[in-house]
């Protein structure tokens, strides 16, 4: 039996992924119920810090996807308070939410990523829209693949494979953030690597890989059940599977990360991954990829969780 | 913009945090909360085999007794026999929509038109033909264009379906000269006109409307609904229809629920017996009056030029014009991050246009909150502006 008397979930939160985040909240609170521990949801909003003041917790288990739950806002304000939290902490996750500076700290790192250049859109309409795209596609070529600089479940972003599908591509990203990230299109195998530290260092998941039915991975594709195909492990050579393990481990490790992330590579047709991005608080919806890769490498979702929150605890704030 | 994605930016738009023009929920917070729960109280104790019991498909009698003195304030005449209570009115117009149409039948409409009606139309596979509106609603020169081209094409609208008063979502009204226009038209033509009128009561100036219905009882069939006038939450509206249509009504409602709630039915029928609720439509009219003076000055205030908005007379809905080249659809995720959401006009024509508008809710956030909401939406507007500018039009 656990010794964890009272667990928050935080899940919810106000940005496009609210409804993603309540999803993933839920699943986590009712396997920490299943398993005997005293849990609730709670929303990032006014009553929460008189919430956890009022009955401190044993840990806090954010699920809060997007802008306050991923760039580390909300765990700043967790550790002001002294409250343990599963997951990494805020300084770790400013850096891993926003992509251009994932990538460019896993690129230092020697991984693979595909060349981008990344934008705000004061600097088209400083500049010109018209020159600096004309700039882009000569630099980087085409296709492309466009995505807010920070955010998440593909948002504002898609690919782009000819010049003129650039400026609407721009405004669909500009619509979720100021800034855009505009990467060289990697077509290949779509792969999601989760990360799981249990007190014995980070341990790679088996790469889940992702089929979607129809088009792009993108946010009906990631949370309708049944619009995607996961296959875990990824229908990978045994060697370019151990490299997507080896990059996942080496993303969380030069970012800093702590007890879990997912991090989403493309692997080429040469069988080269890129890394694209890095999670701090991945999925955990039905659909997500996360709990299918737990599931396939034998660990219970449910006593995952206890763990991550009872090293949470024993960490303390 | 896929629904999946609409819908998650709605979830979003729930929280207290968001300043929310979209909704179109009523204010009931504004009802004598006390007196109603009493009243219900007493319901129960001295009624309450019966208002637990099944009752008939066509409803309450007693409540159908009251239902024509509501109807008489618009001048219908109308006896009990005639009035069919629904689930709301939502559940008469998916009754009627079961009754009228097979997959491809035309179905004219006011361009734009209710939300929740084309759902029922598409629901049934229905053709939806929409008919320009101005700031006079129908355009008659409109509509019989649009039967001129329906017929020319080998068919024939079923129905007009039309929201004279303060309509959902343009806040346009039906002005009063073009209602026989309206009906004329129709009449040659033979094509049934389906009245919703749920704001009907809730004008601003003078007294309410004469309805359609008070001048076609055999060409009109009449949606009432006390969801704006008492309690959305007890879904109570009603239907009144010529004999024949009337027992389809009755034998498809039966079908579908076999009886509707005798509670809220027996909830509706004693308050309007015990309850001053003349005088609580008059307080729900002046608190509707104050939101939208509050959204109309502060569209004036702050709208840059060259948005365009509707000035209701009534109900709960402002229609914005955005400027050319700007998405309403495209913008909403801006306008969730700036904490200000509407709903997008794309929602209320059948073949998903309309983008360039937005419909604003003025019945639920109070003055001050209608003001912020509105200069948040300001600032999303002219960031788009600018990136329509540098990118071209979404």
């Amino acid at each position: 039996m656990s010794d964890l008397e009272r667990i928050v979930v935080l899940a919810g939160g106000l940005s496009p992924e609210r409804e993603v985040s309540l999803r993933s909240g839920d699943r986590v609170c009712d396997a920490l119920i299943e398993a005997g521990i005293h849990a609730i949801v709670a929303d990032a909003d006014s009553a929460l810090l008189s919430l956890l003041r009022a009955d401190p917790p044993s840990a806090v288990f954010p699920a809060i996807h997007g802008v306050c739950g991923e760039d580390g806002a909300i765990r700043e304000v967790l550790g002001l308070l002294g409250v343990p939290y599963v997951g990494s902490v805020a300084s770790a996750c400013q850096m891993a939410f926003d992509k251009p500076t994932a990538k460019a700290l896993t690129a230092a790192a020697g991984l693979v990523t595909p060349s981008s250049v990344t934008l705000p859109r004061e600097t088209f309409h400083d500049l010109g829209a018209a020159a600096v795209i004309d700039l882009i596609v000569a630099k980087l070529g085409l296709p492309l693949y466009v995505k807010p600089s920070r955010g998440g479940s593909a948002l504002g972003a898609g690919p782009v494979r000819t010049a003129a599908e650039l400026p609407a591509a721009l405004l669909s990203c500009f619509a979720y953030g100021d800034i855009a990230l505009i990467e060289r299109f990697i077509s290949g195998t779509e792969v999601a690597v989760g990360v799981i530290d249990l007190g014995h260092g980070p341990q790679a998941l088996p790469a889940v890989e992702i089929v979607p039915g129809e088009g792009e991975y993108d946010y009906a594709a990631r949370y309708t059940a049944g619009k995607t195909e996961f296959y875990v492990p990824a229908r990978l050579p045994a060697e370019v599977a151990d490299e997507v393990a080896r990059i996942a481990i080496a993303a969380h490790t030069v970012l800093g990360l702590r007890d879990l992330s997912r991090t989403d590579l493309i692997v080429d047709d040469t069988g080269t991954p890129y890394f694209l991005e890095v999670n701090v608080s991945p999925g955990m919806t039905e659909t997500s990829t996360l709990p299918l890769a737990l599931e396939a490498s034998g660990h219970s979702f449910g006593s995952t969780c206890v763990s991550l929150l009872e090293q949470a605890a024993a960490r303390g704030a | 913009m896929v629904a999946s994605e609409i819908r998650a930016l709605f979830a979003v738009a729930a929280r207290p945090e968001i300043v929310s023009l979209a909704g179109g929920s009523p204010y009931v917070a504004a009802l004598p909360l006390d007196a109603v729960g009493a009243m219900i109280g007493e319901l129960i104790a001295s009624q309450g085999a019966t208002a637990l019991q099944y009752c008939t498909a066509q409803g309450d009698a007693g409540l159908r007794e009251r239902i024509c003195d509501v109807m008489a304030l618009e001048q219908i005449r109308a006896h009990p026999d005639e009035v069919v209570v629904t689930v709301g009115s939502q559940q008469a117009l998916d009754l009627l929509t079961r009754i009228f149409i097979d997959p491809g039948d035309v179905i004219l409409v006011e361009a734009p038109s209710y939300v929740g009606a084309l759902g029922a139309f598409a629901s049934y596979q229905a053709n939806v033909v929409h008919v320009a509106m101005d700031e006079d609603g129908l355009i008659p020169e409109a509509l019989e264009e649009a039967i001129r081209r329906t017929a020319a094409a080998g068919r024939r609208a079923k129905f007009l379906y039309t929201v004279p008063n303060y309509q959902n979502p343009a806040g346009v009204t039906l002005a009063a000269g073009r209602r026989h226009r309206i009906l004329d038209i129709c009449r040659r033509a033979g094509l049934l006109v389906v009245e919703d009128n749920p704001y009907g009561l809730l004008g601003f100036d003078g007294e309410p409307m004469r309805a359609l219905r008070a001048d076609d009882a055999d060409g009109v069939v009449y949606l009432g609904s006390f969801s704006k006038t008492i309690a959305a939450g007890l879904r109570v509206g009603w239907a009144v229809a010529p004999t024949a249509i009337r027992e389809k009504l009755i034998l498809a409602a039966e079908s579908a629920v076999l009886c509707h709630s005798s509670f809220s039915q027996l909830t509706v029928r004693e308050y309007l017996n015990t309850q001053p609720w003349l005088e609580q439509i008059k307080d729900f009219r002046e608190l509707y009056r104050e939101r939208r003076d509050a959204m109309l000055s502060a569209l004036s205030r702050m709208m840059p030029p060259e948005c365009h908005w509707t000035q209701p007379a009534g109900g709960f809905f402002v229609w914005l014009r955005l400027p050319d080249g700007i998405h309403s659809k495209a913008m909403l995720p801006r306008a969730i991050s700036s904490r200000v959401a509407y709903v997008p006009g794309t929602g209320f024509y059948a073949d998903g246009s309309g983008g360039q508008y937005a419909r604003l809710c003025y019945s639920l956030p109070d003055p001050e909150r209608i003001g912020e909401g509105i200069r948040r939406l300001v600032s999303v507007i002219e960031t788009e502006i600018q990136l329509r500018d540098d990118f071209g039009p979404a």
